[in-house]
């Protein structure tokens, strides 16, 4: 966060200028992920491809190693080495971000996609105030002075609810509650107006009470500045309540996409079907929860056709060999030989 | 594992619950040292987690424990199983004031009959020891059985039991899932034969697909070893799945016991409505949540009189001032049902009738 990049970051961001309505935000197509390591190489994510409308909520959901966070990741340029995309494109608004240098891919952090983590204490400096944290992050991406930036810093922190935020703009993360900070969290990722915020399980560190109020302030924000969102969350509940269309991961691959709703009420992969079945619900008597044998398959050991055929009730001869691509079904597209192909 | 007799049953089964605590308390010190009590002329801080907490756990049933981080359902669960000595107060076991028995021999037989899973199955499991040793343990403590192999072939059948491989014992905790992990914890759990079973959050740390195998696993043990369950959690839809009657816990406090559905259906604590407004519609009935603003107070201040005031829309004076016991309702209410809220007692809330959802949302 140097002088010069600020220099820099005036003089070559134009006012962002907004794609036609019908072109996608973030297009993603055929990302891999891979990280070599002494035994070979793992792939942990293996081509997958969807897209982010302008202003939509787009939900991503799966169980732990289903590779979501690793996708938010390579978007936005953060993999841990030895992580790396070895193949496909990632477009933001029509340029090609995937591949940049660092220094361009830090410029667009922050200023064009913003970042939310799980654990707000970790995404805060504990040694900076609050405020300094905010004003560095604005001076570096929009042409301000100190003193304006620290006037826009106060609106954002009362923006994101938090109460007087002239005093609390002084303050140190360790005097905020887990709730409070994921608000400062937010207001971080807000600065620059950015098209895109991609929020990794932002809610999943909080109390129930807190994760309401931190949902429906994240719905209102997106609403009001037109921000589209990537909310990875192993919570279907959260998807449910917050995201327009939701795509279902499975071992490094998109398993089913569409539109929240008919996924939910009317999941057509198999395990998404066994996902939603195994999610106890208020008001719904059943003596056992519907259950999906076994577990996901280590990155070492992905079954050849389907990575999901060794767990699925309704695997045929085909799923054991052929691997299935997403496919159009009605309103949402499906990586599964029950639905054509 | 039926022919060995699960438990050496009493000939008659007592009347009475299994469990009961009466003014449970306890208290952390968490002053700063001496020295800067001195030098900053500080006093001490004490930090009431469990602040006077009464309830009864029949046999055979699931009762719940939920509530926010910090409202002290994890220090009541390790209480009960003695991993804290209560401040004051008494924990009944079948009908045995443990606090009675001050030596670790007099406690051994009961603490035989009462286990615990915990929350983290990476935390909780030895990763030095082989599965088959883990389990064991409980099994060599408590001098169950004699003899390596006896032993050996108690823990295939306790490994088989919980849905793995006997042979599984020979490997370590790193080479299992977490989901799988938590089956070797129940197993170890259930290695002494005991008659209840405190699950500090079990399912928390797991993936949903997994958490329902541990769900319907205990459901089934529950069922074939007439296993007491007390269950502690945040997520109130596991808790809804789970439990025979739920206890809503505030700041050390018991706001409201209800059996389950009554609680879900008809609750009366304004927190307990508060919480259920926070479970997101999977139905997608395009029910909008209102978040209830604020947080949970600091527990070393906690707020004067009803400890939920400053967050109650039906907050008064009386309640600002006077703190509310847990008493029946006026109207009755279900069997077994406590409120501690004036504004209830008063007569002053509105009924909060919520129906189940329709069953044309089950599948």
């Amino acid at each position: 966060m140097t002088p010069h990049s600020t220099a820099m970051n005036a003089a070559t961001d134009p006012p962002t200028t907004r794609p036609p309505a019908n072109q996608p935000l973030l297009q993603v197509e055929d990302l891999v992920v891979e990280f070599p390591t002494r035994r070979g190489t793992l792939r942990a994510i293996d081509g997958i491809g969807f897209h982010i409308d302008p202003g939509e909520v787009l939900g991503v959901v799966g169980e732990s190693g289903a590779g979501k966070s690793l996708t938010g990741a390579a978007i936005i340029g953060l993999l841990e080495p030895p992580g790396r995309v070895a193949g496909g494109r990632i477009t933001l608004e029509n340029e090609r971000i995937d591949g940049l240098p660092p220094e361009a891919m830090r410029r667009i952090r922050g200023k064009r996609i913003g970042a939310i983590f799980q654990d707000p204490l970790t995404s805060l400096n504990p040694l900076y105030s609050v405020g300094r944290q905010l004003t560095e992050t604005i001076t570096t991406h929009l042409p301000m002075g100190q003193a304006e930036a620290r006037r826009r810093a106060i609106e954002l922190l009362a923006e994101v609810g938090i109460p007087a935020p002239e005093r609390r703009v002084d303050q140190y993360p360790h005097q905020f509650s887990g709730g409070m900070r994921q608000r400062v969290v937010i207001a971080l990722a807000l600065c620059a107006n950015p098209r895109l915020i991609i929020a990794d399980e932002p809610t999943t560190a909080l109390d129930v009470s807190i994760q309401a109020q931190i949902i429906a302030l994240l719905k209102r924000l997106c609403r009001e500045h037109g921000t589209a969102v990537m909310l990875i969350t192993h919570d279907m509940g959260v998807i449910a309540e917050t995201a327009d269309r939701v795509a279902v991961m499975y071992a490094g691959r998109i398993a089913e996409i569409g539109p929240v709703r008919q996924v939910i009420k009317h999941p057509l992969h198999p395990y998404t079907v066994g996902l939603m079945g195994s999610i106890p619900s208020v008001g719904m008597e059943r003596a056992r929860l519907a259950q999906i044998d076994g577990a996901m398959p280590r990155l070492t050991a992905i079954p050849r056709g389907c990575a999901f055929n060794p767990r699925c009730p309704r695997a045929v001869e085909r799923c054991l060999a052929d691997r299935p691509e997403l496919m159009a079904k009605g309103t949402s597209r499906v990586a599964c030989w029950l639905h054509g192909g | 594992m039926a022919a060995e007799a699960q438990r050496a049953a009493p000939a008659a089964p007592p009347a009475g619950p299994l469990v009961r605590v009466g003014a449970l308390k306890r208290y952390f010190d968490v002053s700063p040292t001496l020295l800067t009590r001195v030098l900053e002329r500080q006093g001490r801080l004490i930090l009431k987690a469990v602040d006077g907490v009464d309830f009864a756990i029949a046999r055979g049933e699931t009762f719940s424990i939920v509530g926010e981080s910090g409202c002290g359902k994890s220090t009541v669960a390790r209480l009960i199983v003695g991993l804290y000595r209560p401040t004051a107060g008494a924990i009944e076991f079948d009908g045995v004031d443990t606090g009675a028995l001050r030596s670790r021999r007099a406690l051994a037989p009961l603490r035989r009959r009462q286990q615990m899973i915990f929350q983290d199955p990476y935390a909780s499991l030895n990763p030095r020891w082989r599965v088959c040793d883990i389990i064991a343990e409980p099994i060599r403590v408590f001098r169950q059985l004699d003899g390596n192999a006896a032993i050996l072939a108690r823990v295939g059948e306790l490994l088989q039991h919980v849905g793995l491989a006997a042979a599984d014992g020979e490997k370590y905790p790193h080479e299992f899932s977490g989901g799988q992990r938590q089956r070797i914890s129940i197993a170890r759990a259930l290695a002494s034969k005991p008659e209840f079973l405190v699950c500090d959050e079990p399912t928390s740390a797991l993936d949903v697909s997994v958490q329902a195998q541990i769900l319907n696993l205990m459901k089934d043990l529950q069922r074939e070893l007439n296993l007491t369950y007390l269950f502690i959690s945040h997520n109130l839809a596991v808790v809804y799945h789970i439990s025979d009657r739920v206890a809503v816990m505030y700041l050390g406090r018991l706001a409201e016991v209800a059996p389950t559905r009554a609680l879900f259906t008809r609750p009366r604590h304004p927190y307990t409505r508060m919480l259920l407004d926070t479970i997101p519609d999977l139905a997608m009935t395009g029910r909008q949540r209102t978040p209830v603003a604020g947080e949970v107070p600091n527990p070393l201040n906690p707020p004067t009189g009803c400890a939920f005031h400053p967050r109650c829309p039906f907050a008064d004076a009386r309640c600002r001032a006077e703190r509310p016991e847990p008493q029946r309702p006026k109207d009755g209410g279900p069997e077994g049902a406590l409120v501690a809220c004036h504004a209830v007692e008063e007569g002053r809330l509105p009924a909060d009738e919520r129906a189940p959802k329709p069953p044309a949302a089950a599948r």
